[in-house]
Parts: C-alpha cells; structure tokens; sequence
C-alpha cells in the first residue's frame, strides 16, 4: 500500500505521539499539530492525503478549522475524532463539512482503516466504476450480476451490497462498524457482532470449495478482500 | 426579629388592622349621620314651638297692647326653665324679658339664629339658644328663643358612646387579631421548621396537618406529595448509580485480571498476546456499556437529539430484521418480518434503529430455547398502525418474563435469573424504553402466550409518508447510496 501523508490536529500531546508513530509504523507519514490555528496552516499549506482532527482544539475549535478549508475549497478528506460519541454529534460534524466522525475512545484498526479509505477515496465527480474485479470474481453494478470464474452466483440484494463496499476498496481493511454504516446505513452499536454472520454467510458463497479465498479475516480488525494468488 | 415584630409583620394582623380601620370609620360615619338627623329635628321642632309663642304673644299685643304682653311675658319667665323672651323699644331698650345680655347684631335680625345669651339674674355661664326676632305693630322687638340644651346633651351622649365603642372595637379588634395571627403563626413556624429539618438532610418529615383542610393544609399536602416524589426519584437514583458501581466492578475485576495474566513472569509470547487481546475486549465491552448508559441518560432527560427528522419505521423495522436474519439462521431460528404500508414518524432513525435491534438481539439470544422444535423457533418483528400510533413488535416463543418482573426488567442492569449466565449487559431494554419516551411514546412487555412481546408505540408524525430510500446526512461514504 502506498504511503499516505497524515496530518493529526490534537492537543492532547500523549494520544498525538500515540497517533504519529502508530502511523508511522504503518509506513505512513504523519504529522502533528497542536491546536486549530497551526493545525489550519499547516492543513492549508501541507500536502496531506487526510487530516485527522480533535473536535476540541485550543485556538479554533475542529469544526470552524473544517469549515474555514472548505471554505478555501481545499477538499482534503477530514476524519473528526471526538470524546463527544452521540447520535447528534455525528450529525453535527458531518454537517461542518467532516467526511467521517469516529468517537473517542476507538481502536487504532478502527481509526487506520477509516483514514486509508477516506485517503483513497476518487475526488467527487470522477463518476463511480460500474465494474470491480478480484481475482476471478466479477462484480458488475449495472447488470446486478456476480461471477466467478464466469460461474455466476446467486446473491440477496443487500449481500450484493456488501460485497460491492467490500471490493470497492479491495486491498484495504473494512471494520464491521464501517459496513454497518455503509452498507445498511446505521450507526448503532448492533449488541452481537451480526455483521460477522453476514460476512461468513457471503463468504460460504463465494469462497467454498475454492482453492484461493478472496475474503479474509483481518484479525483484530476486519476484513479484507483480496486476491491472494498474486 | 423579635416575636413580637413577627406577630406583626403577618398578614394576618395586617389584615385585623385594616378591617379595624374600616369598622372605626365605618360606626364614625353612621353615627354622625344619627347625630346630624336628630339635631336637625330637634332644630325644627324648637323653630315651630318659637313660631307658635310669636303667634301667641303677638295676639296677645293686638288684644292687651303692651301693657298685656309684657304682663303675660313677665308670668312666663318666673317659670323655671321658661324659654327666652325679650321686648325691646324700637331703640333696643329692653322693656320686659328674662334675657341678661345679647350680641348686638341680633335684634335687628328677622331669621332663625343661634345666639349665645346670658339669663337674667344668673351666674351660670353663657347658654346657646335658637331664638328669633319679631317686630310688633307699633315698633316694638320681640324676641323668643328656646334653649339648645337638649341638643347638646344628646350630642355629648352620642360622641361618648362613639368614643367608647371605638375604645373596646380597637381593644378586642387587636387582641383578636394578635389570636388569630399567633395561631397561623404558629402553623406557619411549625411548616418552616419542617422544612428546614428536610433541607439539613432529613427527607423523611413531612409538613405537619391541623387536619382542618384549610388553604395551608392544602399547601402541606400538596408539598407533602411533591416531597414524596422528589425521594421516590432519588431513591432511583441512588440505585441506579449503586448498580452502576457495581455492575461495573465485574469487567474492570476481569479486565484487572487479564493485565496481570499478561504481566505474568512465565507466560509465554503468545500467552502475553492473547490476554492482552483478551484486554482490548473487555475494555470495548465497558466503553460499549458506558455508551449505552449515556445514551439512555440522554434519552431520558428527554433532551431531543439534533437529528431529528420525519423517517418511515417499517423500513427500519424490514432493515433491522435483514440484519439479524443472517444472526437467526445461524441459530436455526425463523425470523419473519412483516410489515404494512409506510408510517411516518417524528425521530431519530438511528435511535429506533437500535431500540429495535435490541430488541431483536434479546429475542434471539434469551427467547429460543435451547432445544426447541419448530414453533418455538420463531421470532417474529412486526410493524404495524394501530391508531394514531405505529407499533413495533418483537415477539418470541421462549420461556416469556413473569408479569412482576416486567416492570423491573426494565431498569438499568436487571437481568433476570435464567439469562445471568449468558453474555449481556442488561442495559437492551432499558435504552429501548428512554428511547421510545424521547420519542414520545411507550415499552410494553405483554405475553406472547408462550414467550414475550415486546411492543414499542410511538405516535405517528403528520407529515405524508415519503417513498424514497432514507435521505443520508453524510457527505461520504457515499459509495453505496447509488449502488442500489
């Protein structure tokens, strides 16, 4: 994977070090602010793939900080991490112009995985791809149609779903809460891990009786969809 | 404050003391009315007996001539408490009469006046009189005048009596007011010092009641309830902190026990690795638990959250059953939602998202049992209109809760005997309630006949059900909102 330049504004220093150098030994670059006015400079003038803000900052807090750069239409992927971790907060960040909110406290994977997709993600307006491929399994969003191996396999419409999120960012990890949020659209704590049904449902599937699985299982993390044969 | 200044800062007293006030003033005016009535008649009478002596007196001169008046004049003042009489020459030279001296101006006066005057071969001071002055044929003067005294005692009667009567109204008008205002003094003391006994910390006194149901019994009963309800709540409270303290010892003593699995001298790599995996779990699980407990304290301090917005709960309740139907299957368990036509409701999706889903995972997990054949293996989730309400409905055929433990179930950390060895936090169905509150509607738990139904009723929102897939918030992840 590419190395990804990281920018973390946070003004508590012990959990900003953490940040920097759990992202460095991710083989990223990372850098750090120490409150909303540095923090905005350094936005501004930087050449950052994602910025990872505290919603409370010293000097500006993180959501004027968000909506002043979009303001300078500076459009780089903003991941707000807040110890506020209600239903309206999420709202409230989303609104200010974040593109993702992920409530303290969280796990490093958690945090990882959601930066390396908001990193990768096509500007808005290069229109979405209609056709993705892993390995020898096909997924084409316009006929609705899945292969593999040019065997066509029969799948419920929200597994489609999922499998879709899955290989769109195929190569990458995706936790559970993140195919909760995209591919059923809510943001609640689902009390038993049902997204791991649904995964092991989809991957009887897909990957039964195969030689190579494709979808794997990131411990601690998530999971993955990736052709292991190359 | 003396005691005495707090008697009569009451206000009762200063009610006893405006009321006097108006009861003096009151008997004054009714009393100079009397008075003022009487003199007038009185006045007329002695203007009519003036009257008719003058007519008298002058037949007598028209007959007798002087000589005869001042005969008949001269026998009527030796009478004692005779009344005035005075003839005079036209120059003013008394002729006859019992009349010592007079103010000049009234012998040439025609009209009724009152005149003080002096009696002849009298030491007695100066007399008040209403007399009159009549010109005789001829030239003469005659004056007859009739004494006022009457009038005068009568007046001196009625003042004292006004007087008098004032003296014991102000008396028993005070001392009645100083009775009054002490006892309700005494009960307001009484109140004020039951309350102070509540504020230093004692919540179980109450107000004490006289028991007459009067306006401050009323009061002390109405404070008296809401003092019972202010402990009822603070019992509630202190239980449920208590049970959070102690429900939260379990998973920090486990997660205390990891760590020191970890720090063990002999443990191999692997061993280390897998404790403290075993850490980052149970801490998730406490931060999961403390997200909860917030949520329901948000959602019953009934603060509406930010997001809300008019949503469609069938289709909440057809995604919630999607994404527990791969969870049921995998229990060998027939989920089977069904729903009707779209209802609209005022909410947070979110929130009812995860009532439901609660819902739903409690079916799952403590409603099948174990060996069950096919019927007991159903959970069944229902959207339904019923009114002006939409009713969500989770039902299951296991062993159902006991209609005294339906209430209690419902409270933070309470899980019922049969469910403390499975995973949970007890905390599901509490949120589920403040969540259908915050929406302004209600949990019930009803028997299922066997098993349980857990129904949530929220009212239904006016606005005209909107069919199209629930509108996103987010600017990104916007991969899927145009997969489907």
């Amino acid at each position: 994977m590419k190395a990804m330049r990281i920018l973390v504004i946070e003004d508590d220093v012990e959990a900003a070090n953490y940040l920097v150098k759990a992202f460095r030994e991710e083989g990223h670059v990372a850098d750090h602010a120490a409150d909303g006015l540095d923090g905005y400079a350094a936005a501004r003038d930087g050449d950052y793939d994602v910025l990872v803000v505290d919603r409370m900052l010293p000097k500006m807090d993180g959501l004027t900080l968000i909506a002043g750069l979009r303001a300078q239409k500076i459009e780089t992927p903003v991941l707000i991490l807040s110890a506020l971790g209600q239903v309206d907060d999420r709202v409230k960040g989303l609104r200010a112009g974040s593109d993702d909110y992920l409530p303290k406290p969280y796990a490093f994977s958690e945090l990882l995985a959601r930066v390396e997709v908001l990193a990768r993600r096509k500007p808005s307006g290069s229109g979405e791809e209609t056709h993705y491929r892993v390995g020898d399994l096909e997924l084409d969003r316009l006929s609705h149609k899945l292969t593999r191996s040019g065997k066509e396999i029969l799948v419920q419409p929200r597994e489609f779903r999922l499998l879709e999120y899955l290989m769109k960012h195929a190569g990458q990890v995706v936790t559970r809460t993140m195919l909760l949020e995209n591919v059923w659209d809510y943001h609640f704590d689902p009390q038993t891990n049902v997204i791991d049904v649904h995964i092991s449902r989809l991957r009887a599937k897909i990957d039964k009786g195969r030689d190579t699985p494709l979808l794997h299982t990131v411990r601690g993390a998530g999971y993955m969809i990736r052709d292991s044969a190359r | 404050m003396t005691a005495l200044g707090k008697l009569f800062r009451t206000t009762v007293f200063k009610l006893s003391v405006v009321y006097l006030c108006i009861f003096a003033v009151g008997a004054g005016v009714v009393l100079a009315g009397v008075g003022w009535n009487i003199k007038k008649l009185l006045d007329e009478q002695i203007e009519q007996t003036i009257n008719a002596d003058i007519r008298g007196l002058s037949e007598q001169y028209s007959e007798g001539g002087i000589r005869q008046l001042v005969d008949v004049i001269q026998r009527r003042t030796r009478q004692p408490s005779a009344s005035l009489y005075l003839v005079t020459t036209y120059a003013g030279v008394p002729v006859a009469g019992n009349v010592a001296s007079l103010p000049d101006q009234v012998v040439g006066n025609r009209d009724l006046v009152e005149v003080d005057y002096q009696r002849a071969g009298e030491e007695t001071p100066r007399h008040r009189a209403l007399a009159r002055v009549f010109v005789l044929p001829g030239g003469f003067r005659l004056l007859v005048g009739h004494d006022t005294e009457d009038r005068e005692t009568l007046r001196r009667i009625l003042g004292r009596a006004f007087f008098t009567s004032l003296f014991w109204l102000v008396l028993f008008g005070t001392l009645g007011g100083i009775f009054v205002a002490r006892r309700v003094l005494k009960r307001v003391d009484g109140i004020s010092d039951s309350a102070r006994a509540i504020m230093v910390g004692d919540l179980t006194k109450r107000l004490p009641l006289a028991g007459t149901g009067d306006e401050l019994d009323r009061l002390a009963e109405s404070v008296n309830v809401m003092l019972e309800r202010i402990t009822a709540l603070m019992t509630g409270l202190r239980e449920v902190s208590d049970n959070i303290a102690h429900d939260l010892k379990t998973p920090l003593t486990r997660l205390r026990n990891d760590a020191e699995e970890a720090l063990r001298a002999r443990s191999s790599p692997e061993e280390q690795r897998a404790a403290l995996e075993k850490i980052i779990e149970e801490s998730d699980g406490l931060i999961r638990i403390f997200n909860a407990l917030l949520m329901i304290a948000r959602a019953e301090a009934g603060t509406r959250p930010d997001g809300m917005s008019d949503f469609d709960v069938s289709e909440v309740a057809r995604d919630v059953g999607e994404l527990y139907d791969a969870l049921a299957e995998e229990h060998q368990v027939k989920l089977v939602v069904s729903t009707d036509e779209p209802m609209m409701i005022h909410g947070n999706r979110e929130l009812v998202g995860q009532a439901l889903a609660n819902l739903t995972d409690n079916a799952l997990k403590y409603g099948v049992p174990e060996y069950a054949e096919a019927d007991g293996r159903t959970v069944t989730l229902e959207a339904r209109r019923k009114g002006e309400a939409a009713e969500l409905v989770v039902a299951d055929r296991g062993a159902g809760i006991m209609p005294a433990d339906r209430a209690r179930v419902i409270d933070r950390f309470v899980r019922l005997e049969n469910s403390r060895t499975r995973p949970g936090s007890g905390l599901g169905l509490s949120l589920a309630a403040a969540i259908a509150h915050l929406h302004g509607g209600e949990l019930r738990l009803e028997d299922n006949q066997p098993g349980l139904r857990v129904v949530i009723s929220l009212p239904l929102s006016h606005a005209a059900p909107v069919l199209q897939a629930p509108t996103q918030l987010t600017r990104a992840p916007p991969e899927l909102r145009k997969a489907s």
